[in-house]
């Protein structure tokens, strides 16, 4: 019987002793030191953060925006159904009826007079922006939830999730 | 100015520049150590971070203050003062440039020439262990001991190995006194060039002797959690990690002395004696304490650090013999040199 063999990459490694050369360890050491030297003078792998930043994919999901119609008016109808998406239960919101005169704030006869994320449990899936049927919630490509010392920060609210208003008019 | 005066400027000039470049030196260590790693290092307080020195030793200062329960409460508080205080002592008989002559009164850029000057040094280097010795043994804590042990053997191994290339150079130099040995080398007349084992024995134990990479056993935090300073917190840390860089410092103007010829260089020793020439004489025994302090960096950020047996074989089995052979052999071309 042979000895069976897995695998004919197998390769053996000779345990000879040390040469002299090798056991004064200096010229290994030298050549150590060469070689941090080379990386002395290299490109450096950091990205200084908030002066430069890396790139984003097209699909990235970054910080919630809530969207206006083309005339400016929330899309949100406060149906529930991103809440109810939510895996990490972040989202919570509070509907209101539209009054008389508020047709250019308010799309559809409901609204959202609060909506708030957490954005320390969200966890950035984008099924939010998925179970919308209003396409009012999207996750942005180019922004992301900066940090803070306060836990409240990371509460958005409206104020800081419905896009600006005059950006959208130009 | 009496000649008293000059020489207590002097005094407070030199230990102002020993703790301004230990202070610069853990920046050059953080910006080295991230330059070696493909990283920029630290980069925020003030421009290329040159502030962080002060942002660190300011965090120090605010540190909680914590003393062990079981601490011997003296001893302990006693440690880092006796540590910084031997690591400053040192530097005062290393001359740091060529004379100058102001008002008819020459006035040398040493705080002490005395005619032992290399034995002090010696004797203040083996009083810097009592520092980390009775730090980490008033801890009262198991790694601290250990770490305290550790630097006590180390240093008394390689203290060994360290004298004995010495006595190959005292030989040839016959005479203690630095300033001496510097002008001695005066031109290209290095010792280094005479006494290239006696270098390279010396340079492997002033590595052991400030506890450097690749000899840090002392304070080797994978297996004694930080060494001898386990306990020590606030600026008495900052202390025993501030006596570390001057130690660096005082080793490479020591290395730069006794090998490199100091503040000689070819074309500044044979100026006319003047400010320029005392000037020139700085800057070139500065460029060569930098280049040394370069090195224990670089070697810090290549080599893993030994095991303690093998620190040990090294000291004993390696450095120690070869140590004696140079004495033999550097008699031996003496003697040759005399027939």
């Amino acid at each position: 019987m042979g000895v069976i063999k897995l695998t004919d990459r197998i390769k053996v490694m000779e345990r000879k002793p040390m040469s002299f050369m090798e056991r004064i360890y200096l010229p290994a050491i030298l050549k150590g030191m060469g070689i941090t030297m080379s990386h002395f003078f290299k490109k450096k792998a950091t990205i200084s953060y908030p002066e430069e930043q890396r790139p984003m994919s097209e699909v990235f999901r970054g910080l919630h925006v809530l969207r206006r119609d083309e005339k400016g008016a929330e899309r949100c109808t406060a149906c529930g159904l991103c809440a109810l998406a939510c895996p990490a239960e972040a989202i919570t919101m509070t509907a209101a009826e539209r009054k008389r005169g508020e047709e250019n704030l308010y799309r559809e006869e409901k609204y959202a007079s609060v909506y708030e994320i957490n954005m320390l449990r969200c966890i950035f899936c984008g099924l939010c922006e998925e179970a919308c049927p209003k396409a009012a919630i999207f996750l942005q490509n180019d922004k992301m939830a900066p940090a803070s010392y306060e836990r409240e920060d990371f509460i958005y609210g409206k104020d800081r999730l419905v896009e600006p208003f005059l950006l959208k008019q130009s | 100015m009496s000649a008293v005066m000059i020489k207590l400027i002097f005094i407070v000039v030199v230990f102002g520049v020993s703790l301004f470049v230990a202070m610069y030196s853990t920046y050059a260590e953080r910006k080295i150590a991230a330059f070696l790693q493909d990283r920029l290092g630290p980069n925020r307080a003030g421009p290329f971070g040159i502030l962080q020195p002060f942002a660190d030793g300011i965090k120090l200062f605010f540190k909680e203050e914590f003393i062990p329960l079981k601490a011997d409460r003296w001893l302990f508080l006693m440690g880092p003062g006796f540590f910084m205080i031997t690591a400053l002592m040192t530097s005062a008989v290393i001359p740091f440039g060529a004379d100058f002559i102001h008002d008819g009164k020459t006035i040398a850029l040493q705080a002490t020439d005395i005619n032992v000057g290399l034995l002090y040094i010696f004797g203040v280097v083996s009083l810097g262990v009592y520092g980390i010795l009775i730090g980490g043994w008033a801890s009262n804590n198991k790694f601290s001991l250990l770490g305290a042990i550790r630097a006590a053997s180390q240093n008394i191994s390689y203290e060994l190995a360290m004298g004995m290339s010495i006595v190959a150079l005292v030989m040839m130099t016959s005479t203690l006194s630095l300033r001496e040995i510097v002008d001695q080398q005066a031109g290209w007349h290095w010792n280094v060039f005479y006494q290239p084992l006696g270098f390279l024995i010396f340079i492997i134990c002033a590595f052991a002797e400030t506890n450097r990479a690749p000899f840090d056993l002392p304070e080797c935090e994978t297996e004694l959690v930080g060494g001898y300073h386990t306990e020590f917190s606030s600026m008495k840390l900052g202390f025993y990690l501030f006596a570390e860089y001057i130690n660096m410092f005082i080793s490479s103007a020591v290395l730069a002395t006794l090998f490199f010829g100091g503040y000689q260089f070819p074309w500044v020793s044979s100026m006319d004696p003047g400010l320029t020439k005392t000037i020139l004489s700085v800057v070139v025994m500065f460029g060569k304490i930098f280049f040394f302090i370069f090195l224990f960096m670089w070697v810090r950020w290549t080599l893993p650090r030994f095991r303690y047996d093998q620190l040990m074989n090294l000291g004993w089995k390696i450095l120690i013999p070869l140590a004696v052979v140079n004495i033999v052999l550097t008699g031996a071309v003496i003697l040759y040199k005399m027939m």
